[in-house]
């Protein structure tokens, strides 16, 4: 009973019941809308895991909505909500395309160029928002949509420009190949290449049949980086202690005004990097004209919360998260249920990671059944209970704790 | 002049009564201390549900009715988990954003044979009637009746907020729950009720688009209306009348939008719709300045806790 108890504790514990709940719903869901739930989910494994080349997509998939979730996830660890990671992330890609279309350096050069010119067009919008909140008091929510709305024009109107405009489409032109981070892109394509891949039936499917490239890599890196930053450095202190009580923070010395810019430019490069990479990595390599939000930023609030607005369980996270969403396809086709029953999947599962107060407050609701107020109020000596004092003592701060911060 | 003069006020009108209904549930949940960024979400489920009941019952008095009922559903979850589970009520709210469209997407597919919108439904009247002042300009200022209806609720939100009991005892929760608590307001109760009533005017928000500017649901009918939405509570510092200042504000740059789009100025059409968004930045820095919250907005409130 212990054990289940401190189980219940754990966050991990939240995040299993979440998910667990999020196939019941759908599942739920499915059967009243007519559809057999059981091979529903059998083709939404299927079509997540099914094959070498799925399981590609799916981490390709997962490259943008990682580190979209890695920066929302940093922000709020600094008391900040950045729900502008959309439109940082399309800042990204619109500096990507820009330098990976004017400029033309050699395959390393070039490849940085795009990937550092991206994550800085983030940065920079990033510590904008930054900027006003520091310096104007504006709310970072207010100029977070806002920013997103003109990103999103700003790609169109890049888009459409005489420079940039590929004739007949409504995409712009293509980065040059040189900035291109897939794996191997030119050798996998050769006759050398190919010949040694037909060994390899799997490695071939993956290489040949989908865009795997680097970014998620550099993503993990990431977001391992961005938790160690957090957690270890004097910096990740600062941007920490701002978050969590700005005038005790300002009180110890700490430049409030320069964390919260900086919480938000380190922010926003991640979104902007997860802009690049999807320029870089992915085919068409280019940015389109985009009529509504694509969501990135979006799934990476879902990711980050999944999470638990820890930086290094995105990486779960959002496996997770692109599995179901490109699974999900799989069920429309095989199953012709409407796609959608995913989002509603992915719904439930966050608001069920909303309230990682439950589990706890069931192990608390246990506890308190087998330890009666009067008795706690006595003696602790002579308690017969087998929760010790300092457990409940623990559990109070806890939850104070969770309801100031409560990632 | 007055020709563009009367299109200006209409286009503003048109443009911002699907906002106020939103912001206005902002503000009221917010004002009772619970973060709601699911407005979008909310706004969602009541543009379906009021195109599909105006669709079903020929009524959309009706039907605006049901989109408020069927917000305020939406709205007792976000309740349920961050008033009676004390969940984080950002999170809580990002969860009904995902989950409302993909119910308003599932139930428009399932009700219309896999189509994801609604045929054409009938509308909310306009004020002065269908055919007054049919052929002149001033036709343009026969507004939707939604639009009055926007106004009228902003001025009863007011009123209920600042001069009545249960409005003070609301901002009271917003802003010291625990004081609150110790003279007997039951905190819970009033930030569920506010939950609910938020839902509800985010859900006539999502009708007022469905049933009263494009007559139809469509994939894109609540696109970022709920952020704007949200946007504008906060510019309007957390207050009804500010919040509908705000709205008007951004309906009037996308007016005007609308109206330079259509002259001969050589700017082009995408950074001519960044306008209402950049309008609003600079609106921000020059006029409004620091914004203050609810002292509680966002804060779980756990009985016992200082």
């Amino acid at each position: 009973m212990n054990a289940f108890i401190k189980f219940l504790r754990k966050p991990l514990a939240s995040a299993i019941v979440a998910i667990a709940v999020g196939f019941a719903v759908a599942a739920i869901v499915l059967a009243i809308a007519g559809f057999a739930p059981g091979p529903s989910f059998a083709a939404l494994f299927q079509g997540a895991l099914g094959r070498p080349k799925y399981i590609a997509n799916v981490i390709i998939k997962a490259t943008p909505i990682l580190l979209t979730g890695v920066a929302v996830a940093f922000a709020y660890k600094t008391g900040l909500f950045n729900i502008g990671a959309e439109g940082q992330y399309i800042a990204g890609t619109i500096a990507a395309t820009i330098v990976g279309v004017v400029f033309d350096f050699p395959a390393p050069i070039q490849i940085l160029l795009v990937i550092v010119s991206g994550a800085l067009a983030g940065a920079l919008l990033g510590a904008f928002i930054g900027f006003l909140k520091a310096r104007f008091g504006i709310h970072e929510v207010i100029t977070s949509i806002m920013t997103n709305w003109i990103m999103l024009y700003l790609c169109n109107f890049v888009v459409s420009t005489d420079t940039f405009h590929k004739a007949n489409s409504t995409s712009a032109i293509p980065i040059n190949p040189s900035g291109y981070t897939m794996v191997l892109p030119n050798w996998k394509r050769s006759e050398a290449g190919i010949e040694f891949l037909n060994g390899i039936p799997w490695l071939k499917e993956v290489l040949l049949k989908t865009d795997l490239n680097f970014g998620f890599l550099i993503a993990v890196a990431v977001a391992i980086l961005a938790g160690i930053l957090l957690a270890r450095t004097e910096l990740g202190y600062e941007l920490r202690a701002v978050g969590h009580n700005k005038d005790a923070a300002r009180f110890a010395g700490i430049n409030v005004e320069k964390n919260i810019i900086l919480a938000m430019l380190i922010s926003g490069t991640f979104c902007g990097l997860a802009g690049v990479l999807n320029i870089t990595g992915i085919s068409p390599h280019t940015i389109t004209t985009i009529a509504a939000m694509e969501g990135y930023g979006f799934n990476g609030l879902s990711v980050a919360f999944i999470a638990g607005c820890s930086t290094v369980g995105c990486i779960p996270a959002s496996l997770l998260f692109a599995g179901l969403i490109y699974g999900g396809m799989t069920v429309q086709e095989v199953m012709g249920a409407p796609s959608e029953i995913i989002n509603i999947m992915i719904g439930t599962i966050v608001f069920f990671t909303a309230l990682p107060g439950v589990t706890p407050l069931l192990a608390a609701w246990i506890e308190r059944r087998k330890a009666p107020p009067e008795e706690l109020a006595t003696s602790h000596v002579e308690a017969r209970h087998d929760a010790p004092a300092g457990d409940g003592a623990g559990h109070d701060a806890s939850a104070k704790g969770g309801e100031e911060q409560p990632c | 002049m007055l020709n563009n003069a009367i299109l200006l006020v209409s286009i503003t009108l048109m443009y911002s009564t699907p906002l106020v209904f939103g912001a206005l549930g902002g503000v009221i949940s917010e004002r009772s201390g619970v973060v709601n960024i699911g407005i979008e979400g909310m706004m969602v489920i009541g543009a379906i549900s009021a195109a599909a009941a105006s669709y079903f019952t020929q009524n959309p008095w009706l039907a605006f009715l049901i989109a408020g009922l069927c917000g305020a559903a939406v709205a007792a979850l976000h309740a349920i988990a961050s008033v009676t589970f004390s969940a984080n009520q950002t999170v809580s709210g990002v969860a009904i954003n995902l989950l409302a469209p993909g119910i308003a997407l599932f139930a428009c597919r399932s009700m219309f044979d896999g189509a994801a919108m609604t045929p054409i439904v009938p509308k909310l009247p306009k004020i002065f009637g269908a055919n007054a002042f049919a052929g002149t300009i001033w036709a343009n200022l026969n507004m939707n009746v939604s639009t009055v209806i926007a106004l009228a609720l902003t001025i009863a939100l007011w009123f209920v907020l600042y001069k009545t009991k249960w409005g003070l005892r609301v901002r009271a929760v917003g802003e010291h729950p625990a004081a609150a608590d110790t003279l007997g307001i039951n905190v819970y109760r009033t930030r569920f009720i506010c939950v609910l009533v938020s839902g509800m005017l985010a859900g006539f928000g999502g009708a007022a688009m469905t049933t009263a500017i494009i007559s139809q649901f469509t994939q894109t009918a609540i696109s970022g209306h709920g952020f704007i939405a949200l946007a504008a509570v906060i510019f309007g510092k957390w207050t009804p009348q500010g919040a509908y200042r705000a709205c008007l504000l951004f309906g009037c740059t996308q007016a005007l939008v609308v109206l330079l789009g259509g002259g001969a100025i050589v700017v082009p059409s995408q950074i001519l719709a960044m306008l209402p968004y950049i309008m609003t930045i600079i609106v921000l820095v020059l006029f409004v300045g620091r914004s203050v919250a609810p002292r509680a907005d966002g804060v779980p409130y756990i009985k016992g806790s200082r």
